[in-house]
């Protein structure tokens, strides 16, 4: 999709602290609701956003006061894209266990990916894995 | 009587129902200082029936359930025992995704929590 089709846009650049990003997030999930989003998929979009921005922070920039997260959004009646880029080292998603595994049943960490995964409609992370795309269509009407 | 900040404890005969005061537990901070209370409750009191109600909670992050997985560890290994009740449809898909739903004793509300002991 083109920048010219989105309805709203959004383009952020924030400090590495999750207090930093709720603004951003906040200002996403109201647009969802003037855009009359159904409720199913803010809660989606808020989770996913939720999981990947403190990725970002903790796992990607480890709180580093000197980096920030790229914070981008673009969004129609029907679809979400949401982009979110840190200035960390990355990772190999190959890499990460798979936390429904029963040895890994327990763990309190991991979950993060599998969530996104879950309740997006597309997620894409860059080759290194410091940048995530994270795509919501909406939801056939109840 | 301890105070908490993340949460409301009342008895129900020998067992401890908790709820949240937070309707999302998301942030950093906040999910530390629940988990010590809801930690608090099973090393500290040693409380061994938890009912955990999350009838106020509308959004969760990995994060918390981080938390609950560590609780859980911690009542079992105190030879207690936890349920978990009031969970809205969203919330228990992301405990379904997970497959927490397999760890975890859910019901449907309160009273089948409690009649679950």
């Amino acid at each position: 999709m083109s920048d010219s089709q989105w309805i709203w846009q959004c383009d952020h650049k924030i400090p590495s602290r999750p207090e930093a990003s709720r603004q951003v997030q906040e200002a996403i999930l109201e647009q969802m609701g003037q855009l009359q989003w159904g409720e199913h998929d803010v809660f989606s979009v808020r989770l996913a956003m939720e999981e990947a921005l403190i990725n970002a922070i903790k796992h990607g920039n480890h709180y580093d006061p000197d980096k920030h997260v790229q914070i981008r959004c673009g969004m129609s009646g029907n679809v979400v894209r949401i982009e979110i880029e840190d200035e960390g080292k990355g990772f190999d998603l190959a890499a990460v266990p798979d936390p429904t595994d029963p040895d890994n049943l327990e763990s309190p960490c991991g979950r993060g990916i599998m969530l996104m995964q879950s309740f997006m409609s597309r997620v894409e992370f860059n080759e290194t894995g410091n940048r995530v795309v994270l795509e919501k269509d909406a939801s056939p009407a109840e | 009587m301890s105070a908490y900040r993340r949460l409301e404890v009342n008895e129900v005969g020998d067992v401890t129902v908790v709820h949240f005061r937070d309707q999302k537990i998301i942030e950093d901070l906040r999910i530390q200082e629940l988990g010590q209370e809801l930690f608090q409750l099973v090393e500290t009191e040693k409380r061994k029936k938890l009912v955990l109600n999350f009838s106020s909670v509308d959004f969760l992050s990995s994060a918390a359930l981080g938390k609950l997985i560590t609780l859980d560890k911690k009542v079992k290994a105190n030879s207690g025992a936890m349920r978990f009740c009031n969970i809205r449809p969203e919330i228990y898909e992301v405990f379904a995704i997970t497959r927490l739903n397999k760890l975890f004793d859910i019901r449907r509300d309160e009273g089948d929590a409690l009649a679950a002991f």
